[in-house]
Order: C-alpha cells, then sequence, then structure tokens
C-alpha cells in the first residue's frame, strides 16, 4: 500500500500544479503523474528546498526561478540524431515523398534544446531539400526555444552524435557543420535560416499551421493519457493528407481515435502516414 | 507485519541477465505477481533480451510500452534508453530524463518510483553488475517496508552491484540464486 507521507506530497504537487496554472497559465494537470512527482521532488532536493512551502515562496514571487523549474520539470534532455534508424528511415522513406512538393512545411513540435532540430535541417540540407522547406520550431519553455536557436552544443557530446550521424546515413564530413571553440560546438546558423521559432504549448495552444511532416518525440511519454488524445488530435488537424507523423521509438498511434486514419510507413521507427 | 508484496523489481547489469534467468526459469507462466526487470544494456541495443527470456522462461514477455498496465504472470523488460516508472493506476510511465548513475535504463529509478506507488508491498531483488546502480534504490524498499534482497556477491559474476546494495541496505537478506527463486515461489498464489 502506498504510504502516507508519499500521498500527502503527491496531493501537495496537484495544488501546486493549480497554483501555477492559475499564476504563470501554465497547466500540468493533463500531464503525466509519475514523472511530474518525480521531477518535483528532484527539483526540490537540487535546490535545497525541504517542504513545499520553501518550494512555492519563490516559485511565485520570482518568475525567473519559474522558468528554471519549468526548464527542470519539463524534461529537457534531448541528443543529435537520437535513435539513429529513425532519421536513416525519414531519409530513406519520408523525404524522397516530400521532395515532389514545390515547398515543404515541418513542425518539430517540442523542439527543446535544437539537437532535434539541428538532425532534421542537416539531413533536409543533404537531401536537397533544406532551401524549400520551412521548419516550425516550437517548445513550451521560451528559455530552451533561445537555446536552440543559437544551436550550440557541448562538444563532448560530438563524438556521439558523430556516430549516430553516419548511422543515420551521413553523408558528409560531420565536422563540416560545426565549429569548435571553449568546450563547445557552434552549429552552422544556415542550417536554420528557414526555421521559425515559436512558443507553443501542446497542452492548450491549437493548430496555427499545415504541415507535410510533424516530428513530435518522447514529448507524449510526458503527457497523460487524455492529454496525448488531444495532441495527436492537434497533429492530425494539422497533417495535410498524405503527411507524416513522427514520434518517439516508445509511443505509438496504437491506442489513439486517429489510429484508423493512418498507415505505419515505419512500425519500428514509428513513421506514421495520414491517409488520403 | 510485513505485507505480501504485489510487486517484484529486479535490477542487474554485468552477468545480471544469467542470474535472472536462473532466477526466473523456474517460474509457472500464471505467476500471481507482475515483475519488472532492469537490466543495463548497450544504448542502442535492440531488443534481443526479450526473446531470450520468452524462449527460457515460462513467462510471457515484453519490452515495456508506453502507459501499459501491469499485469500478474507478466514479465516487462525495461527499453534501451529509456527510465521506467510506475503510475498509480499501475500502468509503466516512459521517461528520458537524465541518465542516473550513467545508465538509462537506471535501477535506482524504477525501484523508488515501485515503492512510491507500492508502498511497503514490493520485493526489491539486486543481481550481478559492475556499477553501483540500484542500492539507492533497494534502500528506498527497505526504508518503506518493503522486501531487500541481493544475490550473495560470491555468487554473482561481478560482486560490485550486490555489495553496493548490501552497504546501503544493511537489513537486506543477502541470499543465492536458487533461494531467491524459492522466494519468489513462495509469493506464488495459485
Amino acid at each position: 500500500m502506498k504510504l502516507s507521507s508519499d500521498a500527502q506530497f503527491e496531493q501537495e504537487v496537484e495544488v501546486l500544479i493549480g497554483e501555477i496554472k492559475q499564476h504563470y497559465g501554465y497547466d500540468f494537470s493533463g500531464y503525466a503523474r509519475a514523472s511530474v512527482y518525480r521531477r518535483v521532488k528532484r527539483f526540490m532536493g537540487q535546490k535545497g528546498l525541504e517542504n513545499m512551502q520553501q518550494l512555492r515562496e519563490p516559485l511565485f514571487s520570482d518568475s525567473f526561478f519559474f522558468e528554471v523549474f519549468l526548464q527542470d520539470v519539463t524534461v529537457n534532455v534531448t541528443e543529435m540524431f537520437r535513435d539513429p534508424s529513425f532519421f536513416l528511415s525519414l531519409r530513406q522513406n519520408v523525404l524522397p515523398l516530400l521532395s515532389t512538393y514545390p515547398y515543404i512545411k515541418i513542425w518539430d513540435a517540442g523542439c527543446s534544446t535544437g539537437e532535434e532540430l539541428f538532425s532534421l535541417a542537416i539531413l533536409l540540407q543533404e537531401e536537397g531539400l533544406l532551401n524549400r522547406t520551412k521548419i516550425y520550431a516550437t517548445d513550451i519553455n521560451q528559455k530552451v526555444l533561445r537555446q536552440a536557436k543559437e544551436g550550440i552544443f557541448p562538444v563532448s557530446r560530438i563524438p556521439a552524435y558523430t556516430a549516430a550521424y553516419y548511422a543515420a546515413g551521413g553523408k558528409q564530413e560531420f565536422s563540416g557543420y560545426y565549429r569548435s571553440n571553449y568546450g563547445n560546438a557552434k552549429f552552422n546558423s544556415e542550417l536554420v535560416r528557414n526555421v521559425v521559432f515559436y512558443p507553443h504549448n501542446l497542452a492548450t495552444d491549437s493548430s496555427f499551421n499545415e504541415f507535410h511532416l510533424i516530428l513530435c518525440r518522447n514529448v507524449l511519454i510526458y503527457f497523460g493519457r487524455e492529454l496525448q488524445e488531444r495532441v495527436l488530435n492537434l497533429f492530425d488537424e494539422s497533417l495535410v493528407s498524405l503527411g507524416y507523423l513522427g514520434l518517439g521509438k516508445k509511443e505509438t498511434l496504437a491506442m489513439s481515435g486517429i489510429s484508423p486514419y493512418y498507415n505505419a510507413v515505419d512500425k519500428t521507427n514509428r513513421i506514421y502516414r495520414k491517409l488520403n | 507485519m510485513q505485507r505480501v508484496p504485489e510487486l517484484v523489481v529486479i535490477g542487474g547489469s554485468w552477468g545480471g541477465i544469467q542470474a535472472a534467468l536462473q532466477i526466473l526459469k523456474g517460474l509457472p507462466p500464471n505467476y500471481s505477481l507482475p515483475i519488472v526487470l532492469v537490466l543495463h544494456r548497450l544504448r542502442d541495443q535492440e531488443g534481443n533480451l526479450q526473446e531470450i527470456f520468452e524462449r527460457k522462461t515460462r513467462l510471457t514477455t515484453v519490452e515495456i510500452e508506453d502507459k501499459q498496465q501491469l499485469v500478474p504472470g507478466m514479465l516487462y523488460l525495461a527499453p534501451p534508453n529509456y527510465h521506467v516508472l510506475l503510475e498509480n493506476d499501475r500502468t509503466f510511465a516512459l521517461d528520458d530524463s537524465e541518465l542516473e548513475n550513467y545508465s538509462r535504463p537506471s535501477i535506482d529509478v524504477t525501484f523508488t518510483s515501485a515503492a512510491d506507488v507500492y508502498g511497503d508491498q514490493v520485493a526489491g531483488i539486486i543481481l550481478s553488475g559492475a556499477s553501483s546502480d540500484g542500492s539507492s534504490g533497494l534502500k528506498y524498499i527497505f526504508e518503506k517496508g518493503g522486501t531487500a534482497l541481493v544475490q550473495q556477491p560470491q555468487e554473482a559474476e561481478i560482486d560490485t552491484m550486490p555489495l553496493a546494495a548490501i552497504r546501503a541496505t544493511p537489513g537486506c537478506r543477502i541470499m543465492q540464486l536458487i533461494d531467491i527463486q524459492e522466494f519468489l515461489l513462495s509469493l506464488h498464489v495459485n
């Protein structure tokens, strides 16, 4: 049986979620709780906060503190070419079909600090599509959007990214895409010349355009089932007929109401195509 | 009085696959508890572990999907590159946040989450491995009144993980694999 102290902590977080919505307008009520509880506990531990009251004081008096909290509680861990087989499949199965459009629109939903965005842009560049593609990169968090725009990643990650790039079918020298400086790798800003960075909250905002491809990888796992369904419907509204949807390796359309209207183009890599 | 566990969580790393097989191969296909197995794996390794456990045990084995319900008699494997959490409605929640103890999946993360949901009704088992992941999770289970078992270090292929767990939780029970299997069989209700 769950311990009463744990139940009490969870109850306090529920109250906090309501207060955050009232105070800042961010709605976490549809988020998967196991992760929220863990992230809040973890954040409190890192900041040396011993109880909920100690968290609430700075949280509601200091919007900068809240931004830090927001970035930490909404997981922003990402990497370039995560699951190389996904990007390889995108290159082989999706981009050739997208190339038939005169102008391509892509939505990178929950782009976080931009690693996935730059991976995608590199792919498009190598397939000769980048110049006629517009990417909308959105995230709930303004701070990570600013980071995404910069395209500066720790140089310590470069060996792993290089290996992943080649595993994803990379055709060039990976080192040609960035310059190293003071422990950082700054990626060529030409790659994101046609990218619009835009704050968007999947939990509350609506569809804002039509896309040929939507990427939303490892975002839905942080949502409860209802919110997942809302977001998938939002994607459905935002995809052209025959458009593509790419999810994370452990996310699926299978349990969703939109599933009958989609084909799995690549089941293992969770790439779906909207039917005509 | 300790309550009977309703969930078994097992963690291991190097040597953990063989040790887990030793324990699990003796369990009946209708085993009355769900079992969650967290093994450190190579990052992008694809799932043949599922086949191995499916073939060498009598339990139905699956790699965990997000939001999947925990059902008795199933063996659930943590997928590579995700942490495995549990929700209060006894479903799984996957998480791709920071590595813990250089690992994702991390044994600590799953053990801690299991104890948050099941309270004192969790049995946590630490097997062979070359890392100290799992030791604070096992301690957490023990402190909440759950059952803490550790494979006897002399018997483990690599004793780092069992030794770390024993250090963190001196009150744990140190057992040979055959006795851990006996213990799990004693939890089985026909």
